[in-house]
């Protein structure tokens, strides 16, 4: 890809309020466009409903999750729907309850990585020369780490805890959402309303986040969604390897951890977490991958 | 063309340099103590001061960067923490079962994906590559730890008992001698990246499709089989090299999750443990030989990306 493929002349002046109404339009336009297709709408069921399971669990549990109820890894019974853990806790209860953390932690390391990438990404775009190469060249070095290397190298040096984590996991995703958003800018850069703000003398930061950012909501939107599915992933993966979250958690990355020795004679322990997990990565996806694809067929000009 | 190989290379260079400097002040320079790190809270003062003598970190944090460098260099890791052994010796076996097991999945996995890529963009819009489509969407949305315990849930354990859940491995064996178990973990790799690399497969074999000298090849009333595979893949695949290369230095992350699930003998396996046991030589070992395959691989793809694009090719000569 070089210059930008649409050259067409930018019909409302530069911030104006024309342009913020356009922009209204055109993110409706996005969205029905969404809505449209069917893995849009299967991803958005099956993500909303997972939301509110990871949400609302605690609310439904019939036990607390700490608590001893039944005999280590037994079977779904009257007093435990789907058996005991390994030391005997309700597995249903704490399932419940294990979603709040995934989730919190995921949607907030996400916020932290896109938005500091977000950042990174525009400033390299529009300052481009020495800065974008030695920013882009940061990156590189922290993208020769694959995410959960990182996470461990970090984990190492540092006790664990909850803000460690979510700060480790954003901080792994900034290369790789600054990376594409770069991309995405450095084609708006060289657009005839940019130059205008810049022969008006407008200072460098009103450019960078009042002409740049808004243009590149879409690649910023994916972005999100493919770090949110990510970040669950990858935050699921810290508990369950044993170096995140620590007992007695009710979590869904450590209660697998937790109950996979014994999945032979109780399988829920771990069926019950991985399924959520699945679900929930599946669905962020479905539903990202349909914005992304509408996204692509307007810029087309529609299929 | 050697200008920009000579740059591109030099570039690696130096992030491998950067990278280095990452994983030394990560684990060494910044959180005050190593030796506290390592002994942990109730460590008495003179076990502190024998691991410190040994580790050297009563010189300069300078002093001893470059002294751990040197012997990266050569590779000499330093000696383990929790064994004393040598961190080479403990991990060059490891190294190999990683690499068979890396491998392996790559060999299925690439041409795997391309046939499904190619099916999926033949097949454009119909039934077929919409299921293919949203199956591979699906399973690239999931963490590999949870294909894995998927896998063994399915044929390890509870469903079907057919394949082993734990990857053991002999002492002085090698992952080749025992397939049986390289297969699972294999196959959570393959579920893993095949997604990537067959749908940037469908789109850049859609555009092909598209294109007048396949139009001009159907014309001339080539076989339908003829000009998929003579005419538009051998046009398509560049893409697909690409990706598939960056799927593979993925691998070097992703391996890790899967080993534990699996138990599997080798570097990632090998680094959650020493990170367990807070074993920092060995950490920063494994830490920089993951970090330095993916920018080598990287490099390679990139070079190989230039040589098989005549339009690149050119363009960099220039």
């Amino acid at each position: 890809m070089s210059t930008p493929a649409i050259t067409i002349e930018d019909p409302i002046e530069p911030g104006g309020v024309g342009q913020e109404v356009m922009r209204q339009r055109q993110w409706k336009v996005l969205l029905s466009a969404t809505m449209h297709q069917w893995r849009s709408r299967i991803g958005l069921v099956i993500f909303v409903a997972m939301v509110f399971v990871a949400l609302a669990g605690p609310l439904f549990a019939p036990h607390s999750p700490t608590q001893f109820v039944t005999a280590p890894n037994s079977p779904p019974s009257s007093e435990a729907l789907f058996g005991g853990d390994n030391l005997g806790r309700d597995v249903w209860s704490r399932f419940l309850y294990g979603g709040r953390s995934v989730l919190g932690m995921s949607v907030a390391a996400t916020i932290i990585g896109v938005t500091l990438g977000l950042a990174v990404g525009l400033t390299a775009a529009y300052m481009s020369g020495v800065t974008d190469e030695v920013l882009m060249r940061i990156s590189d070095v922290f993208m020769a780490f694959p995410q959960i290397v990182l996470a461990l190298l970090l984990l190492t040096a540092f006790p664990s805890s909850v803000i460690l984590i979510v700060l480790i996991v954003g901080l792994s995703h900034a290369p790789r959402v600054a990376r594409v958003i770069r991309g995405a800018a450095q084609q708006v850069v060289e657009r005839d309303f940019v130059k205008a703000a810049e022969a008006v003398g407008e200072p460098r930061r009103r450019i960078i986040f009042g002409e740049l950012l808004p243009n590149v909501t879409s690649p910023l939107t994916v972005e999100f969604g493919l770090r949110l599915t990510y970040s669950v992933g990858l935050i699921a993966a810290i508990n369950f390897l044993g170096v995140g979250l620590q007992p007695p958690k009710a979590d869904w990355g450590l209660m697998i951890n937790e109950n996979r020795l014994a999945v032979t004679v109780q399988p829920w322990g771990v069926l019950l977490p991985v399924i959520a997990l699945a679900l929930l990565t599946i669905g962020s996806n479905l539903l990202t991958d349909g914005f992304a694809r509408a996204a692509i067929g307007i810029d087309r000009g529609g299929e | 063309m050697s200008r920009f190989l000579i740059r591109r290379i030099l570039l690696g260079l130096l992030t491998l340099l950067l990278v280095s400097v990452v994983v030394f002040a990560a684990t060494q320079a910044l959180p005050g103590n190593a030796a506290r790190a390592i002994l942990g809270r109730d460590a008495t003062p003179a076990r502190l001061q024998a691991l410190t003598e040994q580790l050297h970190l009563n010189r300069s944090v300078f002093s001893q960067y470059f002294s751990w460098l040197g012997g990266v260099l050569h590779g000499d890791f330093g000696n383990s923490a929790a064994t004393q052994a040598p961190v080479s010796h403990l991990i060059s076996s490891r190294i190999l079962n990683t690499a068979f097991l890396v491998l392996v999945s790559a060999i299925i996995a690439i041409p795997l994906s391309i046939g499904l890529g190619v099916l999926m963009a033949v097949r454009r819009d119909k039934p077929t590559d919409h299921i293919i489509s949203i199956t591979t969407l699906a399973l690239a949305a999931l963490p590999e730890f949870v294909i894995g315990i998927g896998l063994v849930l399915l044929f390890a354990t509870n469903v079907w008992h057919v394949l082993p859940a734990v990857s053991i491995i002999p002492p002085g064996e090698h992952a080749w001698n025992v397939p049986k178990v390289v297969v699972l973990p294999a196959a959570t790799l393959i579920i893993a990246v095949t997604p990537y690399i067959s749908r940037i497969m469908r789109a850049s074999m859609v555009e092909v499709l598209e294109s007048d000298y396949v139009t001009m090849a159907r014309l001339k009333g080539l076989p339908n089989r003829t000009v998929i595979w003579r005419h538009a893949v051998p046009n398509a695949i560049v893409p697909a090299i690409q990706v598939s290369a960056l799927q593979l230095a993925y691998m070097a992350g992703g391996v890790v999750l899967v080993e534990v699930v699996f138990n599997f003998p080798g570097i990632g396996s090998a680094l959650v443990d020493a990170v367990g046991n807070r074993d920092i030589p060995e950490v920063q070992a494994l830490a920089i030989i993951i970090a330095a395959v993916y920018v080598v691989v990287n490099l390679i793809a990139d070079v190989l990306t230039i040589l098989v694009t005549p339009r690149l090719r050119t363009a960099a000569a220039r």
